[in-house]
Formats: structure tokens, sequence, C-alpha cells
């Protein structure tokens, strides 16, 4: 797969610039050239490296991301790439690091920024929700804060608590904040790409439990649909996408929950009933039409999420289903969500998070029999 | 602070300390090397607050302005005194017009610095133009002594929209409503300027009740262990609405705090507005120079309520008040200007007929009636609306298309 290279400066030992460069160049392209097997991870940090090739005023910061490379490695290398300036450390307080980055967005910069958990970003909720969310609301456009708060968040680790929080409603909840959640590999690089892209404060959900999930992806074909998107001036966001197709009812669920909702449909599918899969993607701006779509067709839906489903992203996803396909609908829409209690200890979440037998006992529970 | 170009090394007098007391690195080593004096020096507030012209506008023996090793400062220049008495009268002019506006009805609320206007004014004059302010609510007054137009300064209160001006364009911060949550955004910008090698300065203000609050812990930390140019400039009026400072703090000063986050710490006499530009003036010349961020503590009194919606007399006796009435700043500084013949009754006409015109300005301007855009609900939530806020924006649209429409018949109705 990666033929060695030899170069006129090795042959000659005399390194010039120039060789260099070449030689760094046809490393990348011989390393990168087709699909490869990658960790979602691994598409996050290839995300960041690029933005920061290609923009010098993104600024990765937080928590641990520089020497260490961040407690989950997503900023692995960054600062060994581009320096202490463009990745680095900061004091350990999430206020500060939110509203610093809101004063560097305010002056010029791009600032991609890490709360380390999900339960961590807490004490930053203020910056996020009065002047994160607000600045550009407040100055009438005139104030842009284009900030990526990336998130670790939802559980299924087996992690401790305040480490397992699925915190995305608070911040659906806040005007303002864009909100995404990649569940496949891909759409770590894809998504990450596009919140540093925007001009608009985003949170980047990012579901830990699949930071260690691979996928044969193709990094030069993602970079070149980036490219191509910058050109047309289109991207991906705001879209959801129907990652398996079915004819008999729609799953809808976003980040940690997709493969699950996968899972749900091939176990379903060898019992003969056909589920589509919606992943969800952009929890803020919301895809109506996708979901909607989906539902007309099947007629039946199930919301999955791991959040508690009391007053939460899946009890909106009802709401605007119910709202524009009820005369589509041949069931109540049901919900398969955490339970309304604090993230549980390592040995109960298993029985809180939604699961495939309590998603097929929810589709078994649609309204069947005519 | 205690570090100054201007100062003298102590050389030989300076004691030695204990090795384990040394301290290696940043800001502080620094001046030890540098000005061979103590780190407790560098960093520790003068034992007194620093007062250039007392409250009977007679400037102090030179010993008792501010001459402490490490605390000496300059008397600024005829012109800047000039300059920052009529900026005095100008923002006092400003307050008291606006408080008159909001008993009028033309305004919802308008929290008065009157009384605080000479640290208003030696806030903004401190600055150059390539400067960074982040105001709280309170300082309208410091806002437009940076050049924002004094209507545009009053959009907040007047109710049409949550700020009026650009501040990237004038370089100052929205006002701040939650507490020294805008001293984070203060470090922010300092930190962009760093890195892309600019000699920005930026100052930060904040009042005391806001030092309880975790974003000033937060903020001074941040800017200390990056070395950032800060100024952080606490008005200490005494109050947070109704509570005195004994409830926020026991520290010796709110100054002493610059010492943990190992930056140096300096308190003036707020009402003093010599002092304020000597003393910030200073500040914002160190940190343009690399000193690192510096705390200032200016002790003044908030001569009025919170705001007009605030009963002051449920928590302050009126002899308190009284005592401070006695230290006005526009009053001494009058005194010590017409003393030094630098301003004669001319002058203060020529002044007086300033700042009648930006009340006339403010009058005129606040009373107009503004239209609103009820469309501008969904034009700045995000670069481009999402499609749910299109379909809001077209409900809204309806619902004022048919109220309008509903209104037209009816007024043809009455016409029948």
């Amino acid at each position: 797969m990666s033929p060695t290279v030899t170069t006129s400066s090795e042959v000659n030992g005399n390194v010039s610039a120039a060789t260099a460069r070449a030689a760094a160049k046809a490393a990348a392209t011989a390393e990168s050239t087709g699909p490869q097997m990658i960790t979602m991870a691994k598409a996050l940090n290839t995300a960041m490296a690029d933005a920061m090739h290609a923009d010098s005023s993104v600024l990765v910061f937080g928590e641990d991301v520089g020497m260490l490379g961040g407690v989950f490695r997503i900023t692995d290398g960054l600062t060994k790439t581009f320096g202490e300036s463009r990745c680095f450390d900061t004091p350990l307080a999430e206020s500060g690091i939110v509203g610093m980055a809101v004063g560097m967005a305010m002056n010029g910069m791009r600032p991609v920024i890490e709360m380390q958990f999900d339960a961590f970003a807490y004490p930053a909720f203020e910056q996020i929700v009065s002047h994160v969310a607000k600045m550009h609301n407040r100055t009438k456009g005139a104030v842009k804060l284009p900030i990526v708060i990336r998130v670790p968040y939802a559980g299924g680790i087996g992690g401790v608590e305040h480490h397992c929080d699925s915190s995305e409603s608070y911040y659906a909840h806040t005007a303002g904040l864009k909100v995404f959640t990649p569940a496949t590999v891909a759409d770590g690089y894809r998504m990450l790409r596009e919140a540093i892209d925007s001009d608009d404060p985003v949170m980047l959900m990012e579901p830990k439990k699949l930071y260690w999930s691979k996928d044969l992806v193709d990094l030069e074909g993602l970079r070149a649909e980036h490219a191509a998107n910058a050109e047309r001036g289109t991207s991906s966001e705001g879209r959801a996408a129907v990652a398996r197709p079915g004819t008999d009812a729609t799953l809808i669920a976003y980040g940690p929950s997709v493969p699950t909702a996968l899972a749900a449909a091939a176990a379903a599918a060898e019992e003969g009933r056909s589920l589509e899969v919606i992943d969800i993607r952009s929890i803020v701006p919301f895809d109506d039409e996708t979901v909607c779509a989906s539902v007309r067709k099947t007629g039946r839906a199930v919301v999955i999420a791991e959040a508690h489903g009391f007053a939460s992203v899946s009890s909106e996803i009802v709401a605007r289903v119910q709202e524009r396909c009820f005369h589509y609908l041949a069931a109540p829409i049901r919900r398969v969500t955490g339970f309304d209690v604090p993230y549980p200890a390592p040995k109960l979440e298993h029985y809180y998070l939604p699961g495939v037998d309590r998603i097929l006992d929810a589709v078994d529970d649609l309204q069947w029999e005519d | 602070m205690t570090i100054s170009a201007d100062h003298t090394a102590l050389g030989q007098d300076a004691p030695e300390q204990p090795a384990e007391n040394r301290v290696t690195e940043g800001a502080a080593a620094e001046a030890v090397r540098k000005f061979g004096i103590t780190v407790e020096d560098y960093m520790l507030p003068a034992r007194h607050q620093i007062q250039m012209v007392d409250q009977d506008g007679t400037l102090n023996p030179h010993t008792e302005q501010g001459a402490q090793p490490g605390h000496e400062y300059a008397l600024p220049g005829d012109a800047e005194l000039l300059a920052a008495y009529e900026q005095l009268v100008v923002g006092r002019r400003v307050n008291d017009q606006n408080s008159a506006l909001v008993r009028q009805g033309r305004m919802a609320v308008y929290p008065s610095s009157h009384g605080q206007e000479a640290c208003q004014v030696a806030a903004a004059l401190s600055l150059a133009d390539g400067d960074w302010i982040f105001p709280t609510y309170r300082d309208s007054v410091a806002v437009m002594a940076r050049g924002v137009d004094p209507v545009q300064t009053m959009t907040l209160f007047r109710g049409d929209w949550h700020s009026g001006y650009d501040p990237t364009k004038h370089k100052v911060g929205i006002q701040c409503t939650p507490l020294t949550t805008q001293l984070l955004h203060a470090v922010g910008v300092a930190h962009a300027a760093k890195l892309r090698g600019e000699d920005t300065v930026v100052l930060a203000m904040c009042g005391d009740g806001a030092t309880s609050e975790g974003d000033f812990h937060e903020a001074l930390n941040f800017a200390a262990v990056f070395h950032l140019p800060v100024v952080f400039f606490v008005q200490n009026n005494q109050y947070a609405i109704s509570v005195p400072l004994a409830h926020q703090s026991v520290a010796p000063s709110l100054a002493h705090k610059a010492v943990g986050y190992g930056m140096a710490g300096e308190r003036v006499d707020g009402n003093d507005v010599v002092a304020l530009l000597a003393v910030l003036g200073r500040a914002v010349k160190l940190a343009r120079e690399g000193s690192g961020p510096l705390l200032v503590e200016a002790h003044t009194y908030r001569m009025q309520a919170h705001t007009n919606a605030d009963d002051a007399t449920r928590y302050r006796q009126d002899s308190e008040v009284a005592q401070w009435v006695a230290r006005d700043p526009l009053k001494r500084m009058q005194t010590y200007l017409t003393d030094r013949g630098l301003l004669d009754d001319d002058g203060a006409a020529r002044i007086a007929e300033k700042a009648e015109q930006v009340a006339t300005q403010l009058r005129e301007g606040l009373g107009e009636d503004v239209p609103v855009d009820p469309q501008d609900l969904f034009r700045y939530v995000f670069s481009t609306p999402t499609p749910q806020l299109k379909e809001q924006s077209a409900l809204l649209a309806d619902e004022l298309a048919r109220d309008a429409g509903a209104g037209a018949s009816s007024d043809t109705e009455a016409a029948k």
C-alpha cells in the first residue's frame, strides 16, 4: 500500500526544502490513497488538522488538548504539527475556555474548543447561552462568533458519574446555537469541517462511545467533497440521512443511538419487517423534510435517544412529526429513550440505555393488526 | 503595580530574599531582576490608595501622590487634564439627562454612573485608538467617551434592540449585563491580538460585587497564565445593588486579589481623575510593553440608586451619601484647574455648551419613536435563517398582514 519514496535528497544526502516538501506530499498521497479503515477519532483529528492547514485563524484549545492530545486523543499531534500558539492547553476552567473563545472570535479567530466531558461543560453554560448563542443577535449581525464547541457526550462506555450525560437538549433549546452530532466515521470528518466553516457557533456533540468505531473511509474523497462544496457554496449541514432504507416503519435516531437503531433494523429484517433508519445528523437546523418524507412513506415511527425523554430532543421530534404527518400515521409515534433518572452507575447503565430489544418492543406496539 | 519604565532600581537597598521564596519565572521575576524590588513590592498595591488631587481640589505634596518605591506616578499633562475635565462635565450631563429621560418614560431603565464619572472618563482616555474596552451596563459614559454615538449607546436602554453600536468598529464590547462574563471576552481579544503580534491593550471593566463571580477569577487567571495585555479595572462603588462590599469580600482590598494571580495590583482614588489617568495610563503602558495583565481598583461611590427601579434609602444612610458628595470628582477638578489658571469662565462656558449639545442629542434621539421591524426577530439569529425560522417568520408576517387587513376593513366600516 505504501511504496517507498526515494528522493534525490536521500540519494545526495542533501535535504533541500523543496525536495523535503515533495517527499512529504508524496508520502501523504501514498498514505491516503483510497479508502482505509479509520476510527471516528481519526476522522475528527484529520478534520481539525485539515482546517488548521487551510486557515491560520483556526485555533484549538481546551484541557489536556496539547501535548497529551486530549483525554480521547482527538487533538493528537496538533500541537506538534502546528505549534503551541495554534493548539494549546488552558487553565482548567470551562467558562474561561468558552469566554476566551468569544473574545478570540470577536477578534478574527475561529476557535475550536474542547469540553473534556459533557457534564464538565456546565460551568460554561452561562457563556454559551448568554454570549455564544446571542452575540450575533444582540449586535444585529455585526459580530459573528465562528466557534466550534466540541462536546464528547452520552454514555455506553462504563463511565463514572458526570462522564456520560446526554446534554444535547440544553443546547438545542437555546436559540442561536447549531447542534450537530455525527454517527458515522465519515460524518465525523464532514461535520467538523462544516462546523469550523460555519460563521455561526456550533455545538459538536461527539458520541464518545463511537470514537473508536471504525469504517472504511476515503479521506481524500472527503477532502475533495469538502472542497467541491466550498466552491459551490453547498454543504451537508442541516440534512438528515437515510442510514438504512425500509418500508414498514421509521426509526429516527441520532448520534450514539444510530448504530443501535441499525442493529434493531437488522434484527427486524430477520423477522420479515423492513425498518427505515433516519440519522438526524443535525439537531439544529432540523431536517423536517427528510424525516417527514420517511414517516409519510412508512406510516409508523419510533424515536430513539439516549437522553431522558422528558422535555427533550426526542419529544421535539415526536411533536414535529405528529404536526406534519398526522394523517399518514397508522399508530401513535413511540419513543425509546433514557429513563428520567440521573445517568446511572456503570453496572446499571445497560438498564437505562435504549437497546435493540426495547426498540423492537416499541416497533411491535405500532398497531400492526388491521 | 510597582514596575515602570521610569522606575529607579533600588540596587543595594533591595532586601535579599530567602532562596525558597524566590520566584524564578514570569512577570514578577522579571520585575525583581530588572528593578531590584521584591516580588511583594511588584504585586502588592501601595499602602494607601493613590491620590493626587484631594477632595478640596488641592494637589497633594509629591510624597503623598504615590511615591512609594515602585508606585511612583507622574502628574498627567495639562492638555490631558483639560480634555478629561471636559469629558467629566459631559459625562455628568449625560447621566443626569438619561435619568430624566427614564422619569419621562422615554427609556426603560438607566443605571447611572453619577459620581463615578472620573473612572468612566479615565478608562476611556487611557487607551490608544487600536485598543479595546469591555464595559458593563453602568459604563455608558465610558462607551461614549470612546467615541460611540450617544444615541446608539443608549439603544440598549431605549428598548428597541439589545445594542445599538458595532463593537468591532469601535473596539468597544457590547455593554455587558451578566457580571464579569465580559472580562473573559477581553482576555480573548487580547489573546488573539497577541498571537497576531499586535500591540493592542484591552481594558476590562467590572464592579466590586462582580469580583465575587467565578468568571472574575477565571479571567484574571487566564490573562496571567497567557501573559496578556489586559488591564482589569474594578470600580468599587461600595454597593452591589443593596449589598455592601463587606458582604462580598474580606480581602485587604480588591487590588490585593492580584497577588493570587501573580499580577500587579494598585488602588486609586476613584473620584480623582488626575490619579486615575496616572495609574491607568501607566497600567496601559506597562501592559503594552509586555508586563502581562494588571488589576486596578478605584474607590468611588454610586451616588444614586442602582437604577430607577431601586430605592437606595432602604439600605444606606444619608450621612454616608453626604460624605461622598464632598468628594465629588467634578468639583475638585474644577477647583484644581481653576486654581492652576487652566480653566476660566470662558473655558467653563464652552465645556458646559458642549455638554448641553450632547444632552440635546440624547433628548432628540431618544424622544424619536423609532419604528421596529418585527422581522428583525428572525434576521439575526443565524447568518442564514434555518427552515424553522423561515416558517416562523412567515407565520408572523401572515399574522401581521391579517391584522393590517382587519384594521383596514374596520377603518372602512367606520368610514361608512
